[in-house]
């Protein structure tokens, strides 16, 4: 898709509509997500492309095709919600629903207390609700969420992540939530699209796309710690042995061939001081503790094993360990965690 | 007292702020929220008259509405009148003269109204026309209340204007500055005293409602 002021958006994307699945456009700031979920929503108009919602043709520039906003059937939540500050909290929810289904969503989202309040009288969680629950009492066909809990302070943020991803398994309708918080994609999404500089680069499950992402672009989108040129050494039994700088992992053979990129999550890396490993560990590397930072619960060690590698573990098997810069130590990495990516 | 000055002066001032809230609304609308590249041309041309010398403004609408001209002609035709030295002809050289009064707080308040909320009223089903009497109109008062007090007390007030346009003619074209002026030009100081002092009053009394309810409804929509 072409928009006015030539931004381009290469954005192939098909999802299943059936089981009503909760999608999670992931990627970094000025990937181009929201404008997506905007072109989808029908608030920005493409110069050239196309959007199809099930058998209806919501735009479509070659035929002359253009389905206004109302027309759309989309609900969307805002970043900011975008509640009317001059409307009751009843009377946001209300405002484009006709019959009983405001009421209903009054009750199911847990709103009859606060109906005679106005938005600016309720805390951010609670806004929340009331733009999930006015989107849904409009009886939308395709559900957009737009960075929902990027307005939340963080305390917040952790107790709505668990009851929105209720809230949507429970809504009906399909949905896709802009984000660009692994957390938040990893506890809301059954199914992921990565898009990074106007591209969507790889879409498939949470879990497939973190396990196995696709190209270098997207295992640094989806942050992973890292991602090494390696060489194929040899393959004997299943295994590929290669060579990462000065050092040699083994992974699964899975028909690789040519320059590669490893790819290793920190938090598939143990650490150990006890120098003669068991005979699974395949991947026994040892190396120099170059430098360690604590983040909240977890500690970030970066190693040199020939190559560096960054290690994630609990801040308290740091402690334990009594790690400190210039130390010796092993790093085990399991088979199945080292991940191939065709180098480019 | 010229208590028919007055009349006068508040009928043309009624007329004048109706005829803008009505004329006035869509363009403010079209000032605020088009992306046209000639849009500041409006602007201007909106916003002249707190510029022009009342004058100028009120020969041009002389010479526009005169029998000679379409516009005088065509009235002429439909109403058998002239325009020229009649309540109509002061009409509609108020309504242009306070035109940027109207247009102008409007626009501002039209153009405050966060677009996100227009959006999800588009997103909800709601048409344009909807949205805008829901979601635009009731944030947007507190500039359509200033709109309307503003262009009222600025007719109030004026006078080139309506001497070029309206002359001096007693219950139809004299308004109160007008009859100001006469009772001074007839050293009736006295007169000029008691009519002067009404319309200072008038007019603060006016303009500190304004003030005052602007602040509270500001601090009602006070986005957060």
């Amino acid at each position: 898709m072409v928009l006015p002021g030539g931004f381009r958006l290469d954005a192939a994307l098909r999802l299943p509509l059936d089981q009503a699945p909760v999608t999670v456009l992931f990627g970094p700031s000025g990937a181009g997500k929201t404008t997506l979920l905007r072109l989808l929503a029908g608030l920005e108009r493409p110069d050239d492309g196309k959007v199809v919602f099930g058998d209806q043709t919501w735009c479509d520039t070659a035929r002359g095709v253009w389905f206004e906003p109302q027309q759309r059937r989309a609900g969307m939540v805002f970043q900011h919600y975008a509640l009317f500050p001059h409307l009751t909290v009843e009377r946001n929810v209300a405002f484009a629903s006709k019959g009983q289904a405001a009421a209903r969503m009054m009750e199911r989202f847990a709103l009859t207390a606060l109906a005679g309040r106005l938005p600016r009288a309720i805390s951010g969680g609670e806004q929340q609700r009331v733009a999930l629950a006015r989107a849904l009492a409009a009886e939308p066909d395709l559900l957009l969420l737009d960075e929902p809990l990027s307005s939340l302070d963080a305390a917040a943020r952790i107790r709505t992540r668990r009851e929105l991803r209720g809230l949507l398994a429970g809504a009906g309708v399909p949905s896709i939530v802009v984000t660009h918080d692994r957390t938040e994609a990893i506890a809301l999404a059954d199914w992921m699209a990565v898009m990074v500089e106007g591209r969507i680069l790889q879409t498939g499950s949470v879990r497939e796309v973190f396990a196995r992402p696709a190209s270098a672009q997207v295992a640094e989108a989806v942050g992973v710690e890292n991602i090494l040129p390696a060489e194929i050494a040899s393959r004997t039994a299943g295994l590929l042995h290669l060579r990462v700088g000065s050092a040699a992992l083994e992974c699964l053979d899975g028909g690789e061939s040519g320059p590669v990129l490893a790819s290793i999550h920190a938090e598939d890396v143990a650490l150990t001081r006890d120098p003669a490993g068991s005979s699974t560990q395949r991947n026994r590397l040892t190396g120099v503790v170059r430098a360690i930072s604590i983040e909240g619960a977890l500690a970030r060690v970066e190693m040199d094993c020939g190559f560096p590698l960054v290690a994630l573990v609990t801040a308290q098997s740091a402690a334990d360990l009594n790690l400190l810069p210039g130390e010796s130590l092993a790093a085990i990495v399991k088979t199945t965690s080292v991940h191939l990516i065709a180098a480019a | 007292m010229d208590w028919q000055a007055i009349g006068l002066s508040l009928r043309l001032a009624l007329a004048t702020t109706l005829v803008l809230q009505v004329v006035g609304m869509p363009l403010a609308w079209w000032v605020a929220f088009s992306r046209r590249r000639w849009k500041f041309l409006v602007e201007a041309v909106v916003a002249l008259p707190l510029v022009l010398p009342p004058t100028v403004l009120g020969f041009y609408v002389l010479i526009a509405i005169g029998p000679r001209s379409p516009v005088g002609a065509l009235y002429a035709r439909l109403t058998g009148g002239l325009l020229p030295f009649s309540f109509g002809g002061l009409l509609v050289a108020s309504v242009l003269y306070s035109m940027p009064f109207t247009v102008q707080p409007m626009a501002a308040a039209f153009g405050s109204v966060d677009r996100k909320l227009l959006e999800a009223s588009w997103c909800l089903g709601v048409s344009r026309a909807g949205t805008f009497r829901r979601v635009v109109m009731p944030l947007a008062r507190p500039g359509i209340a200033t709109a309307a007090i503003l262009s009222f007390a600025h007719t109030v007030g004026e006078f080139g204007v309506v001497l070029m346009v309206g002359g001096n003619i007693a219950g139809v074209t004299r308004t109160v500055s007008i009859s100001i002026y006469d009772q001074a030009q007839s050293l009736d100081y006295t007169g000029a005293w008691h009519t002067s002092l009404l319309l200072v009053g008038f007019s603060f009394v006016v303009l500190a409602l304004t003030y005052s309810w602007q602040r509270r409804a500001w601090m009602l929509w006070q986005p957060h």
